[in-house]
C-alpha cells in the first residue's frame, strides 16, 4: 500500500502489418496519456479522477476507437459507450448509445455522481448530458474519413463471410497495402484483423492511498447493429474495481461479457487469494474459451499487469518507483 | 422452458415486467430482459423496449440470431420488427396501478423500489403494511434439467419514476442474470445495488473459487448487499434450489423433481431445498 500505479490501453487486436508510423503515433498518444496520469498521481490525485482524466484524453484523440475516431454502426453513425468504477465504495456509472457527447467517460462519471442511477443510455443519456451541460458536438465530429473507409471494407468482408482472401484495393489506413489481407488470416469478431480496428480505450489506477479505479470507453464494433451494446459499459464485464484491484478489458465484446472478465480477475483474487499477475493470467488463459481479448489491471499494492491473447494490445504502464513502459506487441 | 415461464410472468399485469411494467418519469414503459444458457455461456439481453410484448423472447432471439449479445432502444425495436415478434401499442403495457405508483413517487420525489407500501419518508423496511394488489417486482426464472444444464432468465420494467434511458441490473450479465456449469441465478431488487455487487456472478464465483455450497454462496452475497435491496432465486447443477432475500418479502416459488414445491412471499424457515440423497 502507498505506491501508485497506472496502466492505459488503446485496444487489443492489432494488425501485425500496421505501418510503422501508425505504431509510433499510437505509442506517442499512449505515452502522452500515461504522462498526464503520472503527473496527476504525483500531485496526489485520487484514482477515480485520474482514470477519468486519462480516458478523456484518449477519447479526444482520434487515433483510438473512442470519442472522436469511434468505429461506425451499420448505418454509418457513431454510438459511444463508457463506464467508470470507483473501487473505494464500489460506485459506478455507465452510458451507452451516445451520439453527441464529446467525452462519454465524463458523462458516465456524472451518472455515478449526479444521478440516482448507475447506467443511462440513448435518448435518456443524451438528455441527461444536456441537463448537466456537458460538451456536445454534432455526430459528424466523431466520424473520421478513415473509419468511413473501414466501414465499407467491413461491410464487404461481412458479406463475403469468411473468405478474406478476396483482394481489396490497397487502403492507406490500417493495412500496409493490397497484399496484406490475402496473407493475413487473423480475425477478430469475424472481421479480418486489418479491418477490425481495436475497439476500446481504458485506464486503471491505484492512487497513493491504495484506492483503485477503472474506466473504459469505446465506439464499439465496426459495422455493429444500431443499438448494440458491448462489454465496455457493463460493470463486471469490461470494467470493474473494488478494494483489491481495478480492471479494464478490450477485445471481442461478446467473449468478455460471457466470461464476466473484469469481475473474474477480482473474484479469483478475492475468493481464491491469487495475486494480481496470477489472476490476470488465469482470466486470459482460462476464461475466454475461443474469445480474443486483453486487459490491464492494478492492485492496491501498487502492482500493475497487462495481458492479452490477441496479436497485440496498445498499452502503457507506470509505477511510482519510476518504471514506465509503452508497447504494442 | 424458461421462456414459457417468464413469458407468462411478463403477460401477467401484476408483475413488473411486460404488461404491468412500472413507468419512467415520463410515464412511458421501457422494458429489459436477459437470458443465459449455463452450458454454452451464450446469452442475450435487451433494454429500452416499448412495444415488444415479450421482452424475454426478443432477448433469446438476440442470443440465437445475431452475433451480438445486447441490443437496446431503437436498435432493439428495429430488430424486433425484423424478427416479426409480437408488438403492440405502447399503451398496452401501462396499467392504472402503475400510473398511480408513478404519481406517488413523483409526489415523494423518489425513485421507488418498495412497491408494497404507500410512499412515506423514513419508512423502515421491516414493517409490512402491504396492500394486496400493490405488490410488484422484476420477474425471473432459473432452471436445471435432468442432465444438469442450467439456465437463467430475468425480465423487468425497472424502477418506478426512473429516468428515461435508465438501465438496471436485469440485462447485465453477471449482475441480475447469470448461469454457468455451477449454478443459474436471477436477481431482483434495487438494480444499482445489484450491479455494483455483481450479485449473480458472485454466487457462482463463490461456489467455483471458494467451494461454497449454493446455499452458503447465495446467503453470503445477499447479506453483503444493503438490507432491503436484493433477493434472488438460484439452482445448482445437482438440483438444489435457494431463494434468499433481504427485503420485506419476495414473491417466489420453486419445485423439484422429487415432488417438493413451495410458494411464498414472506420469509420462511424452508428457504432452500437439498437434493434427495437417494437420487443418483
Amino acid at each position: 500500500m502507498g505506491a501508485w500505479a497506472i496502466a492505459v490501453h488503446g485496444g487489443a487486436g492489432v494488425d501485425p502489418n500496421l505501418p510503422a508510423e501508425r505504431q509510433e503515433e499510437a505509442k506517442r498518444v499512449i505515452a502522452r496519456c500515461l504522462h498526464i496520469g503520472t503527473t496527476a498521481l504525483r500531485g496526489g490525485a485520487a484514482a477515480v479522477d485520474v482514470v477519468e482524466m486519462v480516458v478523456r484524453e484518449l477519447e479526444t484523440d482520434p487515433v483510438f476507437n473512442s470519442g472522436r475516431g469511434s468505429a461506425l454502426t451499420r448505418q454509418g453513425t457513431v454510438e459511444m459507450e463508457a463506464s467508470i468504477m470507483d473501487g473505494h465504495g464500489h460506485r459506478c456509472g455507465a452510458v451507452s448509445g451516445l451520439s453527441t457527447v464529446k467525452n462519454p467517460v465524463s458523462l458516465a462519471r456524472l451518472v455515478m455522481d449526479k444521478s440516482p442511477h448507475s447506467y443511462l443510455a440513448f435518448d435518456g443519456a443524451e438528455e441527461f448530458a444536456r441537463e448537466q451541460g456537458v460538451e456536445v458536438m454534432d455526430n459528424s465530429y466523431f466520424i473520421t474519413e478513415e473509419n468511413v473507409g473501414m466501414l465499407n471494407l467491413a461491410k464487404e468482408a461481412n458479406s463475403i463471410l469468411f473468405d478474406y482472401r478476396v483482394p481489396v484495393p490497397g487502403v492507406e489506413t490500417c493495412s500496409a497495402g493490397a497484399g496484406s489481407m490475402v496473407d493475413n488470416p487473423l480475425q477478430m469478431n469475424s472481421l479480418p484483423i486489418s479491418i477490425y480496428a481495436p475497439e476500446t480505450v481504458g485506464c486503471v489506477v491505484v492512487d497513493g492511498n491504495g484506492f483503485c479505479a477503472a474506466a473504459t470507453s469505446t465506439g464499439g464494433l465496426m459495422n455493429k447493429l444500431t443499438g448494440r451494446i458491448g462489454d465496455s459499459p457493463l460493470i463486471g464485464c469490461g470494467t470493474y474495481a473494488c478494494e483489491l484491484c481495478a480492471i479494464s478489458c478490450t477485445g471481442e465484446g461478446e467473449a468478455i461479457i460471457r466470461s464476466t472478465l473484469a469481475r473474474d480477475v477480482a473474484a479469483v483474487m478475492e475468493y481464491k487469494g491469487l495475486g494480481l499477475q496470477e489472476a490476470v493470467d488465469f482470466a486470459i488463459k482460462n476464461r475466454l474459451d475461443k474469445g480474443q481479448a486483453g486487459l490491464i489491471a492494478v492492485s492496491r499494492n501498487g502492482e500493475v499487469a497487462c495481458e492479452f491473447n490477441t496479436t497485440g494490445m496498445f498499452r502503457g504502464s507506470a509505477t511510482e518507483d519510476g518504471f514506465m513502459k509503452v508497447g504494442i506487441w | 422452458m424458461l421462456l414459457v415461464v417468464v413469458r407468462e410472468l411478463e403477460n401477467c399485469p401484476h408483475f413488473n415486467a411486460g404488461r404491468g411494467s412500472v413507468l419512467t418519469t415520463s410515464g412511458t414503459v421501457e422494458m429489459e430482459a436477459c437470458i443465459m444458457d449455463g452450458n454454452t455461456k451464450k446469452c442475450g439481453a435487451v433494454s429500452g423496449l416499448s412495444t415488444v410484448v415479450n421482452a424475454i423472447s426478443l432477448a433469446r432471439l438476440v442470443m440465437e440470431k445475431t452475433s451480438h449479445i445486447y441490443l437496446a432502444f431503437d436498435g432493439a425495436e428495429a430488430f424486433a420488427r425484423e424478427q416479426g415478434v409480437a408488438t403492440v401499442d405502447a399503451n398496452h403495457f401501462i396499467t392504472p396501478e402503475n400510473v398511480e405508483r408513478l404519481e406517488q413517487a413523483k409526489e415523494a420525489n423518489r425513485v421507488q423500489i418498495d412497491y408494497t407500501q404507500p410512499v412515506k419518508e423514513d419508512k423502515p423496511q421491516e414493517t409490512s403494511s402491504g396492500k394486496g394488489d400493490s405488490h410488484s417486482g422484476t420477474v425471473g426464472c432459473v432452471a436445471v434439467d435432468g442432465s444438469g444444464n442450467l439456465a437463467a432468465a430475468t425480465s423487468t420494467g425497472g424502477l418506478v419514476n426512473k429516468m428515461v434511458g435508465r438501465i438496471g441490473d436485469t440485462p447485465i450479465i453477471g449482475a441480475g442474470t447469470y448461469a454457468n456449469s455451477f449454478c443459474a441465478v436471477s436477481a431482483t431488487g434495487k438494480g444499482e445495488s445489484i450491479m455494483r455487487a455483481t450479485v449473480a456472478r458472485d454466487v457462482a464465483a463463490l461456489m467455483e473459487y471458494k467451494g461454497l455450497s449454493l446455499k452458503e454462496a447465495a446467503a453470503y452475497v445477499v447479506n453483503n448487499v444493503p438490507k432491503g435491496n436484493v433477493g434472488l432465486v438460484a439452482v445448482s447443477a445437482n438440483g438444489e434450489v435457494i431463494m434468499p432475500f433481504n427485503t420485506t418479502g419476495m414473491f417466489r416459488a420453486c419445485a423439484t423433481e422429487d415432488g417438493y414445491s413451495e410458494i411464498g412471499i414472506w420469509p420462511s424457515e424452508t428457504d432452500c431445498v437439498l437434493p434427495d440423497p437417494t437420487r443418483n
